[in-house]
């Protein structure tokens, strides 16, 4: 299935300067593709520098808004959303600067 | 009759509100009666100078605006989404700027044209050089002012109908309720976690909404927090907050100057539209402005955190205790955007920009190598000016470059060596074989660390960096 990784707020600077990825993940017999395990896959796969920057825990760190198709994920179930072909996931560093 | 009761905790909260708004009022009132007044004196000079009575009122009209207002705002009464009752609401509001810099400048500049009725500008700083690139209310003439009192003279040069506060202590958790009080709407115009985590606060338990906008780079984001039934507060988006290593700032990562610009004038739609009445206001919403792609996406945001320690069902955070709050201990970080001044190698491991210069001048007198300098800033700074001879290995690229590091060290030495080796040059000789230098200290010190670590001993920091250097040797260095 293919989906898309979008990194905003200065995020891309970890994923190798590239704000949009579009990956395909493997179907793995049977087990769905939550954000949980893009979120893993993202960090294996995609991320170029410093993980602490990306995630803490099994989940992003503090300050990184996550959207699963424009939608914050706290309303699609965050770690355990299930992800369909063609969905788009999204990271937001947000800003504190002005 | 039922005998008279205590208030209940809520009602008094009613009360206090009905208060405030009318005190808010009032202060208004006499606004306009000193301004009527003004304007009266005015209208009698110029009829005595020409002999006579003021012709009769020949219309009618049943709203609070004067000719001069309905002059000055003929556009905004012109449009159908906005006109008479939309103006009038807005020239009676009274919004507060939190930061007079990037963001706050032009929302300053457009609610003050715009017609608020009170404009109140918050900031602890003075202008400096190095903001007049985006902090456009400020001018050449200002700087070293303070910038509340830069930014007020610039909105009442813009328009002397609107009342405009200066709040010169900054925003802190002992004054921020009472400053935060007399106002409608709140706008979050500054630079650092801490005072946004404080601002929020404030507005949560005095129930006002929060305009918040922020920039850094080349992106922008844009929300109002705390408005409406269920709209989030930046607690229940951010309940933790992030490491300060992962807050970039301007002072270090940079900002194209139009888009905080553009992220100001933004937030002064939103505080127009709250006071107006019109449109839908962009909370549970975020904007997001991506200037290098040329896009602005709008995102679908939470609601409220039940379980939110601000805005959820059991508050642990409230109006008796705000002011006691650690905003710095939560956040981890100072009340500014300032960089942290690092302290991480021994004094053994430092030496300062003159001792460096010692050993360059005592190694061109003797005709020595000059000794090696390692210089880990980005490229882009690199390019703007460096120590001559120094060597450019950015210090996210130390560990793949150590092999060249070394050499480095090897070639100067070897220079020197071969230079006739004798004890006495040797006492002269600096101990260390690496000088390295960053633009204010801090990254030089995790350098020498990380080198230490990667296998090179004698590598040391020069103190304070390239910031240093200028300060204290050479003035007409271009640093930033
Ligand atoms: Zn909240």
């Amino acid at each position: 299935m293919k989906v898309k990784l979008e990194f905003s707020g200065g995020m891309d600077l970890l994923f190798g300067n590239k704000k949009m990825h579009e990956v395909e993940l493997a179907e793995t017999n049977g087990k769905r593709w939550t954000v949980g395990r893009v979120i893993m896959w993202a960090r294996e796969n995609l991320l170029t520098e410093r993980p602490e920057l990306f995630m803490k825990g099994d989940s992003v760190r503090p300050g990184i808004l996550v959207l699963v198709n424009d939608c914050d994920w706290e309303l699609s179930g965050t770690l355990d959303c299930e992800l369909q072909d063609g969905d788009t996931v999204t990271f937001i560093s947000t800003l504190h600067g002005g | 009759m039922a005998p008279a009761e205590e208030p209940r905790g809520d009602e008094l909260e009613q009360k206090e509100r009905e208060l405030a708004l009318l005190k808010q009022r009032m202060a208004l009132l006499e606004q306009e009666v000193a301004d009527a007044r003004r304007r009266q004196q005015h209208a009698a000079a110029s009829t005595t100078a020409q002999d006579g009575p003021p012709p009769p009122r020949s219309f009618a009209c049943s709203h609070s605006l004067s000719k001069e207002h309905v002059q000055r705002y003929s556009r905004h009464l012109l449009l159908p989404s906005f006109g008479l009752s939309a103006q009038e609401r807005l020239c009676q509001g009274s919004v507060l700027i939190v930061g007079c810099g990037g963001l706050g400048s032009p929302a300053a500049l457009y609610l003050a044209a715009s017609g608020v009725g009170t404009l109140g500008l918050v900031d602890h700083d003075v202008v400096d050089l190095s903001n007049l690139h985006r902090q456009i209310i400020h001018t050449e003439a200002r700087v070293g002012v303070h910038k509340a009192t830069s930014a007020a003279q610039a909105c009442a040069a813009l328009n002397s109908l609107v009342k405009v506060n200066t709040h010169m202590d900054g925003f802190n958790p002992a004054n921020a309720l009472e400053i935060v009080r007399g106002y409608d709407v709140v706008l979050d115009a500054t630079d650092n976690p801490t005072t946004r985590y404080l601002i929020n606060d404030a507005c949560v338990v005095l129930g006002k909404p929060l305009v918040s906008a922020a920039a850094v780079g080349t992106d922008g984001q844009l929300t109002v927090y705390n408005y409406g039934e269920d709209a989030p507060c930046y607690r229940c988006l951010f309940p933790e907050s992030p490491a300060p290593e992962n807050c970039s700032r301007c002072a270090d990562a940079g900002v194209l100057g139009p888009v905080p610009g553009a992220m100001g004038v933004l937030q002064a739609v939103e505080v127009v539209k709250l006071l107006g009445g019109v449109g839908d206001v962009l909370a549970k919403k975020l904007l997001i402005f991506d200037a290098l792609a040329g896009r602005f996406t709008t995102v679908r945001l939470r609601g409220k955190r039940t379980e939110c320690v601000a805005c959820g069902l059991c508050p642990s955070i409230t109006r008796e205790n705000l002011a006691a709050y650690d905003y710095v201990a939560f956040t981890g970080q100072a009340p500014t955007d300032a960089a942290p001044s690092l302290s991480v190698l021994p004094p053994s491991l430092r030496v300062t920009p003159q001792q460096l210069q010692g050993v360059m001048s005592s190694a061109a007198v003797s005709g020595r190598a000059p000794p090696a300098v390692l210089d880990v800033r980005p490229a882009n700074q690199f390019s703007l000016m460096h120590l001559p001879n120094a060597t450019h290995i950015p210090f996210e690229q130390l560990d793949a470059k150590v092999e060249e590091v070394k050499d480095l060290i090897r070639g100067s030495k070897c220079v020197e060596c071969s230079g006739g080796g004798s004890a006495e040059i040797g006492e002269q000789r600096p101990e260390a074989g690496l000088y390295v230098m960053c633009r204010r200290g801090n990254n030089s010190q995790l350098a020498v660390a990380r080198l230490r670590e990667l296998g090179v001993l004698n590598a040391v920091d020069v103190v304070g960096g390239m910031e240093n250097w200028a300060k204290s040797l050479d003035p007409s260095m271009p640093v930033i």
